[in-house]
């Protein structure tokens, strides 16, 4: 299996994998570690083909133990190579917890040795998976230094980021949408192209309110704003892309054009990402607010398994014009 | 001070009449309007209403009295004075007890009018006309430097939002100016954007009295120095609506679009007569299926054809890029009532002329009975329009943003035309119509414009359709 022809469009998942592939190719150091990525070929199938092609010395197929994964991975990365370690979902990025935190983010700063590891792993709800397979875990890792995060929701974007995340000589939580991966598809360059980590994406141009939100959000965003529209309300929608670092600039600059702001993630509300992007904006943006800054985040509570309730739990674009036109209305 | 109730003049020649009956009495509340006292005179015998609203203090004129013409015959006080007898008036005072008015029954105290309640003699002069209007007004800041009402709703209405007071320092106004439609009555930043824009002079609303308490008094100087000419002025006799948010939305959009694009327009003459034959053949076995069979489909199907041809036309301009759209997505103006909807075809370089007509038609009523989703409306890539649709020969329309081109239909009129032939020419009717492409010269040349027209032309003239 070899990579698809450009000429027909490519899903989310199939972005990740041509990125992975590319990358391989590109440079020898780059390999790819975790749970049923060689012969399987994924649990999702995005390393589908990788084992045939780069050999099993490159895909590497390791017991359930993410400490070990990434770990390990981080050795690898000490010593000079380029690991891609794969966590079969998300949520079980909690057990490298340590060696993240304590170990990757903080090597660099004590030992002028980089880590230039990607941890990545499919993230998210909306699939009926319960606690254990809807994780949006990135308020865990943002407060701390020494880690970059990326959260792409185009497939142009999942190609891009994962290339800068594999490039890049640092740590890199690359957090991928499940939801998305085959929902979503577009014609890719042919060439060689990276999206920079740390720049947002402007989805929707607007003038009276804006949505700051990144992953599967960004389409609930999308759909509230056509609804709006019809209201005659212009709203503009920004896809943070990444959120560590993340682009202030675009942050800041279009709230001091539309002057309203909401901040829409998949995560639980309490201490979610959203507090910081909402404290920002309070800070430095404050002279160009006319209605407060608000949040539109999931339930706090742990992801319900059952159908109705999990829908009760996420933000829709229900919830997302309830907030939007209580905000245009202030 | 008290309001003085007067003997009417029923009449030019009436000097004097009679108080008959006392319909209030002295302490008793009284609204504007309401009957008052009965009296009689030479020529007719009349219900006299109070002139203003408050309490009756005094009655100088009892019943059976008559009086002249003008003169004192009661007073009624206002809410929230404090009252007592007028000395020294005309008629022996009224014996009744003053001030036991000393509290009326009020509905509400005013908040920002008095400052210590009740106090005995303070003799205030809250107006020295009467109260305009019974009911009491909401607490208005108006005339007083607000004395800080620390309620939510008072510190949002004199503080605002932080843009908002940004703009008030900026141009020098004071918030409590303005009339606010926000929450709690909230300067929004509409508010102060449309409040600085209007004209001073024209401050005392034209036409209508205000409905709501008026919010500021003409007198007032303000501090903001005029940034736009008024539309109209003061006195000049205007009906002002406010506009629809469709109608808003075209404002913008027209004006930018002429912002954005180096707008040229290129006419060419298209001879539709084979196309009507067709239409004419085809009408019938169409009206069956329940399409209605028009020229518009066949000229999508033209245009379509064109721009396999020449994409240029069918792409954007993003920045220094151009954006090649890969659907052929056309829009087609429909007028409303309303206003003006252009929703669109979608894929329609995939459609026959059945598939096209059906979708016209169905957009077509879904518009006017407003029944169009977003997607109908969004995702276009070129336009077309229909200036002759009232009998105009062409028009010169302006780009649909973002799209780089669009096309004006002119109406279809029969014409004596030249046909040449290898035996000569003559002249013959033909249905003949003025197609006008307007095109964005940023990014296409004349040339091209011209020859995707042609293309277009010589699809509808050959009209080998299939239907």
């Amino acid at each position: 299996m070899t990579i698809s022809a450009t000429d027909q469009e490519v899903t989310y998942l199939e972005a990740i994998r041509q990125a992975m592939w590319e990358e391989m190719e590109r440079d020898p150091a780059v390999f790819l570690i975790g749970e049923d990525v060689g012969q399987y070929g994924g649990a999702f199938r995005t390393s589908a083909g990788l084992i045939d092609h780069f050999g099993a010395g490159r895909v590497i197929d390791t017991p359930i133990a993410e400490a070990a994964i990434v770990g390990a991975a981080a050795g690898a990365a000490m010593a000079g190579m380029r690991p891609i370690a794969e966590m079969q979902f998300i949520d079980f990025i909690s057990c490298a917890f340590d060696m993240l935190t304590n170990l990757a983010a903080t090597q660099r700063y004590r030992t002028g040795i980089g880590v230039p590891m990607v941890v990545r792993g499919p993230s998210g709800g909306g699939v009926h998976g319960g606690p254990f397979h809807s994780l949006n875990p990135e308020a865990f890792f943002m407060n701390t230094p020494g880690l970059k995060i990326v959260a792409p929701s185009t497939a142009y974007d999942a190609k891009g980021l994962l290339k800068a995340a594999i490039r890049d000589d640092d740590p890199v939580i690359y957090i991928e949408h499940k939801y998305l991966y085959r929902r979503i598809k577009e014609h890719l360059p042919e060439k060689d192209y990276i999206v920079p980590i740390g720049k947002a994406a402007v989805r929707r141009e607007g003038k009276d309110l804006t949505i700051i939100t990144w992953g599967a959000m960004v389409y609930t965003a999308l759909e509230a704003a056509e609804q709006l529209a019809l209201d005659g309300a212009s709203v503009e929608v920004i896809d943070l892309r990444s959120l560590l670092p993340y682009d202030e600039e675009a942050i800041l600059s279009s709230v001091a054009k539309t002057n309203r702001a909401i901040v829409l993630h998949e995560a639980t509300l309490t201490g979610g990402v959203g507090g910081e992007f909402a404290a920002v904006i309070a800070d430095k943006a404050f002279d160009y607010l006319d209605a407060p800054v608000r949040r539109v985040a999931s339930i706090d509570s742990p992801v319900p398994y059952s159908p109705p309730l999990e829908s009760f739990f996420l933000p829709n674009k229900d919830k997302v014009l309830a907030a939007a036109r209580d905000l245009l209305a202030y | 001070m008290p309001t003085d109730v007067v003997m009417p003049q029923m009449g030019e020649s009436i000097a004097e009449g009679t108080v008959t009956r006392w319909i209030k009495q002295v302490g008793d509340r009284v609204e504007r309007d309401e009957p008052l006292f009965e009296i009689s005179t030479d020529k007719v015998d009349a219900e006299i209403p109070s002139p203003s609203a408050g309490t009756l203090v005094e009655v100088l004129a009892k019943e059976g009295d008559t009086v002249a013409v003008n003169s004192v015959v009661a007073r009624i006080s206002a809410e929230g004075e404090a009252s007592a007898p007028a000395p020294a008036a005309p008629a022996p005072a009224a014996e009744e007890k003053p001030p036991a008015v000393e509290e009326p029954p009020q509905k509400e105290p005013e908040p920002a009018r008095e400052e210590p309640p009740k106090q005995e003699p303070p003799r205030k002069e809250p107006e020295t006309e009467p109260e305009p209007r019974p009911t009491p007004p909401p607490a208005k800041p108006a005339e007083e430097a607000a004395p800080s009402d620390d309620s939510l709703e008072g510190r949002r209405r004199s503080k605002s939002s932080p843009l908002v007071r940004k703009i008030a320092e900026e141009n020098d106004v004071d918030i409590s100016q303005i009339e606010g439609s926000g929450v709690s009555g909230r300067v929004t930043k509409q508010d102060i954007l449309d409040y600085l824009e209007k004209p001073r002079a024209a401050a005392q609303a034209p036409a209508q009295p205000a409905q709501r308490a008026p919010q500021q008094a003409p007198a007032r100087p303000s501090g903001t120095p005029q940034e736009q000419r008024p539309v109209f002025a003061a006195g000049e006799k205007v009906h002002v609506e406010p506009m629809s948010v469709m109608r808003r939305k075209i404002a913008d959009h027209m004006v930018m679009s002429r912002r954005t694009s180096a707008h040229v327009s290129t006419v060419f003459e298209v001879d539709f007569t084979n196309v009507d034959r067709l239409r004419k053949q085809h009408k019938a076995a169409y009206q069956e299926k329940g399409v209605n069979l028009t020229f518009l489909p066949f000229i999508v199907n033209a245009v379509v054809n064109g721009l396999r041809d020449w994409p240029i036309l069918n792409a954007s301009i993003d920045g220094d890029n151009v954006v090649y759209k890969q659907d052929i997505n056309v829009g087609i103006a429909v007028a409303l009532d309303w206003g003006l909807i252009v929703p669109v075809v979608k894929q329609a370089d995939e459609k026959n002329i059945l598939g096209l007509s059906r979708t016209i038609n169905d957009l077509g009523e879904r518009a006017r009975t407003k029944k169009l989703n977003p997607d109908d409306v969004q995702g276009g890539t070129f336009t077309i329009t229909n200036p002759g649709i009232y009998g105009g020969l062409f028009g010169l329309p302006i780009i649909n943003q973002p799209q780089v081109a669009i096309l004006g239909v002119g109406g279809i009129k029969k014409r004596p035309m030249v046909i040449e032939t290898e035996a000569g020419d003559s002249i013959a009717i033909r249905s003949m119509a003025y197609l006008s492409l307007t095109f964005d010269h940023r990014l296409v040349d004349g040339a091209v414009a011209d020859q995707f027209m042609a293309k277009v032309r010589s699809v509808i003239e050959d009209a080998d359709f299939a239907l």
